[in-house]
């Protein structure tokens, strides 16, 4: 491979390097890497007065899998999008600190090391993902093989016992993991590659319904089986939260590869049907719905703060600038503190502005994805992007708007930054993803892949 | 290929991925701003709503995170704060408390705070607006001030002489310094140790739950909240009206008191308890000394019920924000009564009611030559590094008297101790001047009666203004001799010799 200075866009055009933004790149997955190390000191100051003895120890080991991370990119992506790496290398900093402070404040029940543990794993198949995958094309390959992988991974739980009140985990022994997040990958390349081929049929004009048109029945027959499907699932499982989250991906999907806009209100009225028939049917999601209409009902009602009550509670304390690392009470949530509620810590210690500030960095990783998927030119790996990236933007709304009171809690987590080590890996596969399509999208064309 | 519009790329001429991903994009930083909308609603806009709900512990624990600014008697904390290692960091505790749970009162992280842990709440846990020089750096720091400190007024050796004064029986003392109306003493018994209920564990539950349901009340501050018919003692705020009103000029002429003197409109004489009353014509000194209710319950109705009423407002009575900075409850002279009533009411009966402060200021006001100082309990509030916050001033309540007035009562009250029912407080070395009361009560006169002494005293031969004024009184004793002159005026000594250093 050529180096970088001697890189041009065409053997035939004038001689002119590209450039690869590999050391802006570098720069600020240092400078992640030092914001971290400085929440842990500050976790330190604000509870103990001094710096904890083993800050240093986590910022090298965090400031390791990021150097992995990024030399691999620079070997083997050279032409990646530069803020990829560095946006999830700081979340994922920033979660590892706001769960090593939650462990200060909920002794023998430490988590941070094991999420560092995660964070390494996930690293690892980061490294891996961009090592072996060095043109997404060939994941078309494996399209319907994901699909009928997600399905399992998805039914798999049923015969595992509830957690929480959702049916959403794998315990085996003390390891446990949520199948359904690594089943959001395989389905985003399944839907991608069915969309690439059959998006000129499903825009085939059908029916006029007003304004809309209508898709033909043989053309919305598989949709609706795959839409029955999750939710069948979803409903057993009385997880809310993932059944919103495949269905929104669908629909973005589905209207991004067709354009039509009917697809939308189809989308809308079937997500409507399903929302209500899941209340309707599950007892856990229903009090979940009350909750969110009136958050402090509880506490009228004599039985004191619920969940949600105290993430309000929590957010409101953190006001605009928040009480500091270490001086919040988020711990009053109880269980999933470090987890579905971690937002809640964010926005009490580090105030509007923290929260603000990580919300802005989803939307940077978000919009780097999009526009990832708009400078592809084949239709697979533009629906793969911008898929991929629709999963975090609304992984990311159900979450904190749940936390937030904005629409009913389901329970899912915060990518990268909640506690949760599939939910940390599977986050860092997407970015591998996105990192290698980028760098396909951005590569000169006298160095595209024969 | 010909239904092709030039609208776009994508199938049927319909918008590309170029446009509908820009579109799904958009949408998806929509649904970001959601978020950042709905942030800023609950952590700005509904965030002072949010942390003061009852739900919300934050705000307790804020309170227990540092430990509490202490109350100090001279220069000596009489509470101190311990760590508790739980939620609520810190808890009050207090070194002696039932000696001073009257003035502290208590700070509970259960049950809330009263007394001066009440009134002084923000300075001592540090919210206190004036404890910060830089209060937006503050806030953006969300620096905690440490708690302030407050010095009370109070006098150790005559606080300690009061609770020793009253041991093992139901009363109160209140003791003010006369020329600056600052608290000397304030005590009630039975009392109770503030720091056994100051956490929030089932021991505090269990002895708030003892102490509330106690008979005794040891809770209930007899000083400042209780009041009790004042008896004869009330006969020196109607020494100060007829004096004021002319009614009488000579405390030693002859007066123009009947005896027997019937209650007007009645045919019930109005008795005394010593046969040296029984005469007609007495002076208001002899009747004074002697404690004479005919004389003074006709000179009250003599004076009349407008005089009368203002007077005791001089002193105190029915003043219903009385507050030292803790509030006392209101004195009672009644305004609207017929003659008969009026009668009762000149010799402390019928419905005449007042606080043992109130009536330390009726003795503090006599010793003051006639001004009545406002009583506080606060001589300074101090940041943590003792800078002060605030220094009492001492301002005047009201002139009740002129000088020579006052100088007349005086000259009645020292007789009552030198010649008359007030011997017990005689103090060597020191001039007394006092007043007795023995206050009936409960249905048929069947209670204890409520035994009083008030009385100031100064060095003898000093023209100064008397260092400290008292009032004492017993309820529901024991001893057979339930009158004031036996009960109260040995406490009232004890308290004034502690003062004066005698």
């Amino acid at each position: 491979m050529a180096t970088p200075s001697a890189v041009t866009r065409s053997a035939a055009g004038p001689s002119r390097p590209v450039p690869t933004g590999r050391t802006t790149e570098l720069v600020l997955v240092l400078a992640a890497v030092l914001t971290a190390v400085f929440g842990y000191v500050e976790v330190g100051v604000d509870l103990d007065g001094t710096a904890p003895a083993d800050a240093a120890e986590y910022g090298a080991a965090l400031g390791v899998i990021a150097l992995a991370a990024h030399a691999v990119v620079r070997w083997r992506a050279r032409y990646a999008d530069p803020l990829l790496l560095p946006i999830a290398v700081l979340l994922n900093g920033i979660g590892l600190v706001v769960i090593y402070r939650l462990d200060r404040a909920t002794p023998g029940r430490a988590a941070a090391s094991a999420q560092l543990l995660w964070s390494a794993l996930g690293v690892a198949l980061f490294i891996a993902v961009v090592l072996l995958v060095r043109d997404h094309r060939r994941l078309r390959r494996y399209a319907y093989l994901g699909a009928f992988a997600a399905l399992v991974l998805l039914v798999l739980p049923i015969f595992f016992p509830p957690v929480y009140g959702s049916r959403i985990w794998i315990v085996i022994g003390p390891l446990s993991f949520q199948p359904g997040e690594f089943a959001k990958i395989l389905l985003a390349v399944f839907f991608a590659a069915y969309l690439a081929v059959h998006r000129d049929a499903l825009a085939l004009t059908g029916r006029r319904v007003w304004r809309w048109q209508l898709p033909r029945g043989r053309v919305l027959g598989p949709v609706l089986l795959i839409w029955a499907a999750f939710v069948g699932v979803l409903v057993l499982e009385t997880d809310l939260g993932t059944s919103l989250l495949f269905f929104g991906l669908f629909v973005v999907m589905l209207y991004v590869a067709t354009a039509r806009t009917g697809w939308i209100a189809i989308g809308l009225g079937l997500a409507a049907v399903g929302a209500v028939t899941v209340g309707w049917l599950s007892p856990h999601v229903h009090s979940r719905v009350a909750d969110w209409l009136d958050p402090l009902g509880s506490i009228a009602a004599g039985r004191g703060a619920n969940q949600i009550a105290q993430s309000l509670f929590a957010f409101a304390w953190g006001g605009e600038l928040g009480t500091g690392l270490g001086n919040g009470h988020s711990v009053l949530i109880g269980f999933a503190a470090k987890s579905d509620f971690i937002l809640a810590t964010i926005g009490e210690e580090l105030g509007l502005t923290g929260l603000i500030a990580v919300f802005l960095l989803y939307a940077a990783l978000v919009s780097r994805g999009f526009r990832t998927g708009i400078a592809l030119r084949d239709p697979f790996g533009r629906l793969l992007a911008i898929g991929l990236a629709s999963i975090v933007a609304l992984q990311v709304f159900v979450v904190a708007g749940g936390v937030l009171a904005l629409i009913p809690l389901t329970g899912m987590t915060m990518p990268f930054i909640a506690q949760g080590g599939s939910s940390v890996v599977t986050n860092w596969i997407i970015v591998a993803l996105l990192v290698r399509v980028s760098d396909i999208a951005r590569r000169p064309a006298s160095e595209e892949v024969a | 290929m010909a239904r092709i519009r030039p609208r776009g790329n994508g199938p049927q001429g319909l918008p590309g991925i170029s446009v509908t991903g820009r579109r799904a994009g958009t949408f998806c930083l929509l649904l970001v701003a959601a978020l950042c909308v709905q942030a800023t609603r609950v952590q700005v806009f509904q965030a002072g709503e949010l942390d003061r709900n009852s739900a919300n512990q934050r705000l307790t624990i804020e309170r227990y995170a540092q430990p509490r600014g202490d109350i100090l008697v001279g220069t000596e904390p009489v509470t101190g704060s311990v760590a508790t290692g739980g939620r609520y960091a810190y808890k009050r505790s207090y070194t002696d408390g039932p000696t001073y749970a009257a003035v502290t009162g208590y700070a509970s992280q259960a049950y809330g705070t009263t007394q001066l842990e009440g009134t002084e709440d923000e300075l001592l846990t540090g919210t206190d607006g004036r404890l910060t020089g830089w209060s937006l750096w503050d806030a953006v720091s969300r620096r905690q001030n440490p708690g302030g400190d407050v010095h009370t007024t109070l006098n150790r050796a005559a606080q300690e002489a009061a609770m020793r004064g009253l041991g093992g029986q139901t009363g109160a003392v209140a003791a003010i310094e006369p020329a600056t109306g600052r608290i000397l003493a304030l005590a009630s018994t039975p009392s109770y140790d503030p720091g056994s209920f100051a956490g929030h564990a089932a021991d505090d539950q269990e002895a708030w739950n003892r102490l509330q349901a106690d008979p005794d009340q040891p809770m209930l501050n007899r000083a400042l909240r209780q009041t009790y018919p004042p008896g004869s003692t009330f006969k020196v705020v109607t020494a100060a009206a007829a004096l004021a009103d002319g009614v009488v000029t000579d405390i030693d002429a002859p007066t123009a008191a009947p005896h027997p003197y019937v209650l007007p409109g009645t045919t019930t004489p109005l008795v005394n308890d010593t046969p040296a009353c029984d005469r007609a014509g007495l002076s208001l000194d002899a009747a004074m000394t002697a404690s004479c209710n005919s004389v003074l319950g006709w000179l009250g109705v003599r004076t009349g019920l407008d005089r009368m009423a203002a007077m005791a407002g001089n002193f105190g009575f029915d003043d219903a924000k009385l507050d030292v900075p803790v509030r006392a409850a209101r004195s009672a002279f009644d305004t609207r009564m017929d003659e008969s009533q009026l009668a009762l009411s000149s010799i402390g009966q019928f419905d005449t009611a007042a606080t043992p402060l109130v009536m330390a200021m009726v003795a503090a006001g006599v010793a003051d030559d006639g001004t009545v100082m406002r009583p506080q309990l606060v001589d300074s509030l101090t940041r943590s590094d003792g800078t002060v916050v605030r220094r009492m001033k001492p301002t005047v309540y009201r002139q009740a008297v002129p000088p020579a007035v006052a100088a007349q009562v005086q000259k009645l009250m020292t007789d009552v101790v030198e010649n008359g029912t007030g011997g017990n407080a005689r103090i060597a070395g020191a001039v007394v001047g006092g007043k007795t009361g023995t206050a009936q009560h409960g249905v048929e006169n069947s209670g204890t009666p409520y035994a009083w002494f008030i009385s100031w005293a100064k060095p003898a031969g000093s023209t100064a203004v008397p260092p400290v004024a008292v009032a004492v009184v017993v309820a529901d004793s024991d001893a057979t001799d339930v009158t004031g002159g036996a009960l109260a005026a040995p406490i009232a000594r004890s308290v004034m010799r502690a003062v004066l250093g005698v």
